[in-house]
């Protein structure tokens, strides 16, 4: 590090931030035209009743070889997919294929108006058919609303169609079960749609401890709310004695369907016994994660939760594809018909890969994180030692035990390897976690390069814990104060005085 | 077409350090009777080529708007977009990155929010912007249960003239029973009188749109204090492009300023992504849902970026949280960010000037063929409602046919169901255009 530092010249540009683009020295007079006005021009005031502004928003006012310059830089502060190892458990961060971000951009699609008459968009409609059945095929839940905007908001509508069909037959409950071992977005789903929490504790082998659930469960119960496989990665070998309890009782069962990159082709859901899923578009389905959005979350059920789908969907007509609204629907959950950008760069990376192309998918997923666990549970304790799917969880707690190095010293050294960490501090059952998603669009150089990093940690972490605590020192900016973020927070840019 | 840089034998090296004979084995734990025994019924897979030609057959198949002469709005806008915009956003460390947890790898993604937000605040007037939220409607709805939060009450009362979808969505959240709506109705604004009948101890907060649904603008003045002597809390959704030339909410009242973020840079896509905007006063940050990035320092005493506030957030406070939101809808908010950029507080006060003049214009030019009246009289911004004297779905159809799309045909609740012609100008329609639309439609 001292070398770096001490070779670079006095006055070089810093590979941190550099300022905002407020701060950009304008050397523009006056705006490039975008329009000419070509009507009688009105006074604003006049034609706003009163309400013209008085000061103008105060907006950068800057060149386009400056705005480039300016995001160039801020790119360059980024770590991609593209950049290299992105192994963030269950966030599935595989590669985008360019041919899907293409397709989004014809104008044939990303020109379309939502309210063009049906008889003028044929070829989007169809599209949405085809991506329907294509996502209920793979789910084994037939019918499919394409609408919600991420998978958060996917779980929402899909309790909500929860309520909805045990309000319709008169059987109103009030508890939704979810396993400790879940995302933190099912139960702010089960808050927002209405309903309480009841947690059940997980099984010494990491899946749900069937006794204690089928203790909590009774006729309150609207819904179980389950990942299969696990957040730690595993299947759950009593999913139909699970799913089999909930019904019992009248409650339904819900996928979470963030982990559906393990079991493309191989299991579905709706034959595990769950009523419902969505699915992230944006994870198993390649559409890019644009630095936290936008996703896509369509949700699947089955025939019998089909009339409480939010509407529109899309359906055959006499003469090609409609909008048709399902006969108790719970309504709209967004405006328009979801996220159609995304939507294309699904269906394309569907089409291409076909049905042997997702299988072959699911299958390198589990045999790239079996792999990575074989080679790093030497140096790793491994919390539940099974055959993992698609992802698996460490703990860092050996490392902390013997050398006071935590997992979040382990993450950020990641860094100064040229790799993402992978999630940390969850599943929140597993003390200093370490949550490992390879993908199966990492090389094998590339997993191997990950091992040799877990692994020199490891040493590192033996010979040199301070180092660790402080680490990164390669990045753009070291680690962050936090706390005075939180304290104290400056959440605009400001002139200063 | 596949995506898996492994050969079969270094899949074979792989399953042996794994300890097993073949990949079938690892999925042992599927009980049997799940393992699907077919392959899925999805056909063949497609070389890239051929995709590119059954996407491209796809694409042809539609007619869009970007390529008619188009007055449709109502929630979603054809304005102009910058070249640079794309450009940006096609940076693969932009759009192949995931939320930015890590900020020491993250510092793009989180100062271009920091920027967005600015923005935001510009614009609206408020305090403080959150990074962005699903679209318009979903916004509208946080917005609202912000409310109650911060009042601890549980009844909204929502302008009837706020866009028909975003009503619906808020009705399908208020099934929760977390709150309950009163609607507060006029023709084509909101009547004072109205609003003043549901002022009570009960309202969280007064729900509005200006420009609403048909384009006119609301009193935003008079409604926000009937909200505040009442207690509650004053929402208003708006036009951001508007907002170049139109007084921002902050300074009519309102405490939360919500809206569709879509005009701002990104292309219709039929209706999605775009992009919310929520914007607050700055006591109320707390009970804001979504991420927020503030700036602080690192190790080294360097200016930084991070997400701050985590902890009204899902993934700390899970049942507890402000809301279930974990996305935002990042890209496009930086294409808001970009475009804002681009155009410059100049550039954008031209592209609103340009869009109500040019609607203005439209609006008068229309009633003067005698084919269209008024239904009400407001002031309007780039978007206005009209009715015409005519079978107005035979109208739209055959100016479909001739290369327009004649507007949004919708029903107004509030006036006994006559079916209106809603149209939005903006700055890409030319005088030309509306002077040949316009001699077309009156010789029908």
């Amino acid at each position: 590090m001292t070398e770096r530092l001490a070779h670079t010249p006095d006055g070089a540009p810093t590979r941190g931030p550099r300022g905002t683009i407020f701060e950009q020295r304008s050397v523009r007079a006056q705006s490039d035209v975008v329009a000419q006005l070509d009507v009688p021009e009105l006074p604003v005031d006049d034609m706003l009743g009163g309400r013209a502004r008085e000061n103008a928003p105060e907006l950068p006012n800057v060149t386009e070889v400056q705005i480039a310059r300016h995001y160039a830089h801020l790119a360059s502060m980024n770590f991609g997919v593209d950049t290299g190892s992105y192994p963030l458990g269950s966030c599935t961060m595989k590669y985008n294929p360019r041919v899907n971000e293409d397709a989004a951009r014809l104008p044939g699609f990303a020109g379309l108006h939502p309210y063009q008459p049906e008889s003028s968009v044929q070829g989007a409609l169809r599209l949405m058919f085809e991506l329907q059945e294509a996502l209920g095929e793979i789910a084994g839940l037939p019918e499919v609303t394409l609408q919600p905007a991420a998978g958060a908001h996917g779980e929402l509508t899909a309790i909500m169609c929860f309520r909805a069909f045990h309000e319709h037959t008169g059987d109103a409950r009030s508890r939704v079960i979810i396993p400790d071992s879940a995302h933190g977005t099912n139960p702010a789903t089960v808050s927002m749609a209405g309903y309480t929490v009841t947690q059940v504790p997980s099984n010494g082998r990491g899946g749900v401890d069937v006794a204690a659930l089928r203790d909590a469960l009774d006729t309150d119960v609207a819904a179980v709310m389950l990942t299969n496989p696990n957040t730690l990665g595993l299947f759950d070998e009593n999913i139909c004695a699970i799913t089999d309890a909930a019904h019992q009782v009248g409650a339904l069962a819900y996928c979470d369907g963030a982990n559906l990159n393990a079991i493309m082709g191989i299991a579905r859901p709706g034959d595990m016994g769950f009523d419902a899923m969505h699915i992230n578009l944006h994870k198993t389905f390649s559409t890019p994660h644009g630095g936290g959005g936008p996703g896509s979350g369509p949700v699947c059920v089955t025939p019998e939760l089909a009339p409480y789908l939010p509407g529109p969907v899309v359906a055959r007509t006499d003469d090609g594809y409609g909008f048709v609204v399902p006969e108790r629907s719970i309504g709209r959950v967004r405006s328009f018909f979801g996220n159609f950008g995304v939507l294309v760069r699904a269906y394309a990376y569907i089409m291409g890969l076909g049905a042997q192309g997702l299988h072959e998918a699911s299958e390198q997923a589990v045999v790239s994180a079996n792999y990575l666990k074989a080679r790093l549970c030497a140096a790793y304790d491994v919390p539940y030692d099974r055959t993992c799917m698609h992802e698996f969880v460490l703990s860092g707690m050996r490392q902390r035990r013997e050398h006071g190095v935590r997992t979040l010293d382990i993450a950020k050294r990641l860094l100064d390897y040229g790799t993402h960490p992978p999630t940390v501090y969850f599943p929140l059952i597993v003390d200093e976690a370490l949550m490992i998603e390879p993908t199966e669009t990492e090389s094998l150089a590339e997993l191997d390069r990950f091992v040799d990093a877990m692994l020199a940690i490891a040493q590192e972490a033996q010979a040199e814990p301070e180092m660790l605590k402080h680490a990164p020192y390669t990045t753009p900016v070291r680690r962050l104060d936090e706390a005075r973020a939180a304290r104290d927070p400056q959440l605009r840019w400001r002139p200063t005085e | 077409m596949r995506f898996v840089p492994i050969s079969s034998d270094q899949r074979e090296r792989m399953l042996r350090v794994i300890g097993v004979e073949s990949a079938e084995e690892l999925f042992a734990d599927v009980p049997a009777s799940v393992h699907l025994d077919r392959p899925l019924a999805l056909g063949e897979p497609m070389s890239e080529l051929e995709l590119v030609s059954h996407l491209d057959a796809l694409a042809r198949a539609n007619t869009p708007a970007s390529q008619l002469v188009s007055f449709a709005g109502a929630g979603c806008y054809d304005h102009y977009v910058p070249s640079i915009v794309d450009h940006v956003l096609r940076k693969p460390e932009f759009f192949t990155a995931y939320t930015p947890y890590q900020p020491e790898v993250s510092q793009g993604t989180l100062q271009a929010f920091f920027e967005y937000q600015t923005m935001i605040c510009e614009l609206t007037g408020m305090e403080v912007s959150n990074a962005s939220m699903y679209d318009g409607a979903t916004a509208f709805v946080e917005a609202a249960l912000m409310a109650c939060r911060l009042t601890k009450r549980h009844t909204v009362a929502v302008a009837r003239t706020v866009h028909p979808e975003w009503l619906a969505t808020l009705e399908t959240y208020a099934a929760s029973g977390l709150f309950e709506i009163e609607y507060v109705s006029g023709e084509g604004l909101t009547a004072e009188d109205e609003w003043r009948a549901v002022a009570d101890e009960h309202v969280a907060a007064f729900l509005v749109a200006s420009p609403n649904y048909w384009g006119a603008l609301e009193d935003v003045e008079a409604i926000a204090p009937l909200a505040h002597e009442a207690g509650g809390l004053a929402v208003v959704a708006t036009n951001p492009v508007l907002l170049g030339v139109m007084e921002p909410p902050s300074s009519a009242g309102a405490d939360i300023v919500v809206g569709e973020g879509q005009p701002l840079g990104n292309p219709m896509s039929f209706g999605g992504p775009g992009l919310g905007f929520l914007s607050c006063r700055m006591q109320f940050v707390r009970q804001m849902p979504g991420r927020l990035v503030g700036a602080t320092l690192d190790a080294d005493g360097n200016e930084a970026y991070v997400l701050t506030l985590s902890t009204r957030e899902q993934h700390i406070r899970r049942e507890k949280a402000t809301s279930n939101i974990c996305s935002n809808h990042a890209l496009n908010a930086l294409a808001a960010a970009v475009y804002l950029a681009s155009v410059g507080t100049d550039g954008l006060v031209d592209v609103a000037r340009v869009c109500l003049n040019r609607a203005h214009y439209m609006r008068d030019r229309l009633l003067e063929t005698g084919r269209f009246s008024a239904p009400w009289d407001a002031p309007f911004g780039y978007e206005f409602a009209l009715v015409y004297d005519g079978n107005v779905r035979a109208m739209h159809e055959e100016m479909r046919s001739r290369g327009y799309l004649a507007g949004v045909i919708a029903e107004d609740a509030g006036s006994g169901g006559t079916d209106l012609v809603v149209f939005a100008v903006t700055e890409k329609r030319t005088r030309a255009q509306i002077d040949a639309f316009i001699e077309e439609v009156a010789a029908l």
